[in-house]
């Protein structure tokens, strides 16, 4: 089993007829993933990609079935987009939208509380699954390949990286997401180490924090009391200068809080692996999973 | 976007924040106008940068007279102000901020920014406001106190009122600093602010409230629904490679190594300095190219990397997902051509297209060092730079 998505997952796409919205929907088919709708308003009735475009998340809902949203709407429409695709009940929602204000992002949150339906992201790579050939975002889908390790990271191309490694070392992936770089973000580390806890299929866990906020020292507490499945880490901005953002919105320490140190102290201490050298991330947790078979 | 303690305390001024009186000035003499205008007696000169500390380095003076402003206000602009948030390098001082000075009885702190793990906004506040407010945050966290903003509803007025009660205020005191508050609220909520505060907010001898000091920051993302926010940016507080990076849409921090360092993505931009640390080297920056770049976005970025002197071999460390290796590879080739290279270049390039990128680039006649893995390439840069420093 994987988390999150599967065989089961119809995806819409909202955002489909833009350039990245056409050219991601084009290699998440190309990977297997279920896209059943596009959406964008203005141009229902068109296609995209050979998949059917709808004027309103709800259309396509309920012509399609879609039980799922890929979103690529662009930042001053993107909170609207995550809104939209909330009212029209789909469980998932993966937003990789860029530059999405903070103020976008609390309002979303509050509208989210209470519905039945996940957010990842925004500012992330996506999902993918290897096993169901399920890929709800921009990562190369080519890297990935099904396996025991459940992957979460608040970066993309550090993730890449990581995954990398593990499938030249024979590890195959669970599932792989990428929560997103901005300081509010749909769905934290706690809720996917939670999930991955519970899914039969991980057997150890890959966790690449980085400098800003403190989603790393609540998943070190998460670890220390919950889990019993390994988890090997890395967490990013060691060298990081204070009161700097380092690319991502939430990549900042600030007031003296959010630094590396901080972090690996909190990972250390609930007895999670965490190396100091990220091309080390693939040979560790093949180690880690060689010594508990 | 930062902005300036006069510009803050306009903004604040403007939602019903009480500040003192006073104006901004560039020269003694305008300064000493300025203290002209507000009356006979009891000034302060304060340092208008970018950052704090700006008190115990010098950058705040009391005056008693005017002529004392314009002495002051003469020995502060042009000075290079250091503190802890300003880096070993300081700040020039270009503009003072001449205010109506008076007794302050007490300091607390009044301050508005995210909780992120509740992905709301907070009223954060604490009797124990002035200089070491960070360090109380450290020492006594229960000295700072909260009051979670919902987001439907904004800040509500009762809120207001219990947080001046629990700062230990009465009467017409609790009543004005519970305006203060709704003031300040409306300021941050109008200007997609990530952080506006208030510290100290001063209760005087006389029992008003007054911000004495106030900062403001604005959050990158939703300046492009507030361009009145936009001309309130300062180009001459910023780092200049940097803010060029910001034009060409790279993100870009200056460091004090002499590796630069050319990567896709923020979180690997990071792994990449603190790799280039692990072995004993000085990234000379961070520089994410971003998922969105092309060949040109390249060329900048490497551009931006060379311009800078200190800098003696060059680390181009790229994963290849969307972005294809060998597009970086002829954007850092048509760059070096254009403008000649005279460092080595180590390069790790992996994922899609990486050995038509590696070809490109050992066929270019640069001085390029292919390496496996981005461990074996930092380490790889560490030793040339030490050697080019060397030699």
């Amino acid at each position: 089993m994987s988390i999150l998505c599967n065989e089961d997952t119809r995806v819409m796409v909202q955002g489909i007829t833009g350039r990245n919205g056409r050219f991601h929907t084009a290699r998440c088919l190309e990977y297997g993933t279920r896209i059943v709708a596009g959406v964008s308003p203005g141009k229902g009735g068109s296609e995209a990609e050979g998949v059917p475009v709808f004027d309103t998340a709800a259309q396509a809902v309920s012509e399609t079935g879609a039980n799922a949203s890929l979103i690529f709407v662009p930042a001053p429409g993107a909170s609207d987009a995550i809104m939209e695709a909330a009212d029209a009940v789909v469980g998932l929602i993966v937003c990789i939208t860029e530059g999405i204000p903070a103020s976008d992002m609390v309002r979303v949150k509050r509208f989210l509380e209470g519905r039945p339906t996940r957010l990842i992201g925004p500012n992330c790579p996506g999902v993918i699954s290897p096993a169901s050939k399920c890929k709800i975002g921009i990562m190369p889908g080519f890297i990935h390949t099904p396996g025991p390790v459940g992957v979460i990271s608040r970066s993309g191309t550090l993730t890449y990286e990581a995954v990398d490694q593990l499938t030249r070392l024979g590890i195959g992936q669970s599932t792989c997401i990428g929560i997103g770089g901005d300081p509010v973000v749909g769905t934290s580390f706690v809720d996917l180490l939670d999930l991955f806890e519970r899914d039969n299929q991980t057997k150890a866990v890959v966790l690449i924090g980085e400098i800003g906020g403190n989603a790393e020292e609540e998943a070190a507490r998460f670890i220390r009391e919950k889990m019993t499945k390994p988890v090997v880490a890395f967490v990013a901005g060691k060298k990081a200068p204070a009161g700097k953002r380092m690319g991502h919105a939430g990549a900042i320490i600030s007031g003296g809080k959010g630094t590396a140190a901080e972090k690996l102290d909190a990972m250390r201490a609930a007895g999670v692996i965490a190396v100091d050298d990220p091309s080390a991330i693939g040979k560790t947790t093949k180690k880690l999973l060689l010594s508990r078979a | 976007m930062n902005i300036h303690e006069y510009q803050a305390k306009k903004l604040a001024r403007e939602a019903g924040v009480p500040v003192p009186e006073g104006d901004v000035a560039t020269t003694p003499d305008e300064a000493k106008a300025v203290a002209e205008r507000l009356g006979d007696e009891g000034f302060v000169v304060k340092a208008q940068v970018h950052a704090g500390g700006r008190g115990k380095a010098g950058g705040v003076k009391l005056a008693k007279t005017p002529g004392e402003v314009k002495e002051h206000a003469a020995k502060i602009i042009g000075m290079t102000l250091v503190s802890p948030q300003t880096g070993p390098k300081g700040k020039l001082v270009r503009k003072v901020l001449v205010e109506r000075a008076g007794k302050i009885e007490r300091e607390l702190y009044i301050g508005f920014v995210l909780n992120r793990s509740i992905s709301r906004y907070v009223l954060t506040y604490s009797r124990m406001g002035g200089v070491e407010t960070e360090e109380t945050a450290r020492l006594h966290p229960e000295l700072i106190l909260q009051e979670p903003v919902d987001p439907a509803f904004g800040l509500a007025a009762y809120q207001a009122r219990r947080a001046a009660s629990k700062l230990g205020l009465k009467g017409d005191s609790a009543k004005q600093a519970a305006e203060a508050i709704m003031g300040l609220w409306k300021v941050f909520a109008n200007t997609d602010a990530s952080l506006a505060e208030c510290n100290p907010l001063a209760v005087m001898s006389d029992g008003k409230i007054v911000a004495v000091d106030a900062k403001i920051v604005f959050d990158d993302n939703a300046l492009y629904r507030h361009p009145e926010l936009q001309e309130l940016y300062d180009l001459d507080e910023e780092d200049p490679r940097e803010a060029k990076a910001k034009k060409a849409d790279l993100s870009y921090v200056s460091l004090e190594g002499n590796i630069g360092c050319l990567v896709n993505g923020a979180g690997l931009a990071m792994a990449t300095m603190d790799l280039v640390a692990n072995y004993g080297g000085m990234p000379a920056n961070f520089l994410d190219i971003g998922g969105g770049a092309d060949k040109t976005r390249v060329s900048e970025a490497f551009r931006l990397i060379l311009a800078d002197e200190t800098v003696k071999v060059i680390f181009i460390n790229i994963f290849g997902g969307i972005i294809q290796c060998p597009m970086v590879a002829e954007g850092v080739v048509e760059a070096a051509r254009e403008i000649g290279v005279k460092v080595p270049l180590v390069v790790c390039l992996k994922g899609t297209g990486q050995e038509k990128g590696r070809t490109i680039l050992s066929s270019s006649g640069l001085d390029i060092h292919n390496v496996e893995t981005m461990s074996e390439g930092a380490h790889k840069a560490v030793e040339m730079a030490r050697t080019e420093a060397l030699s």
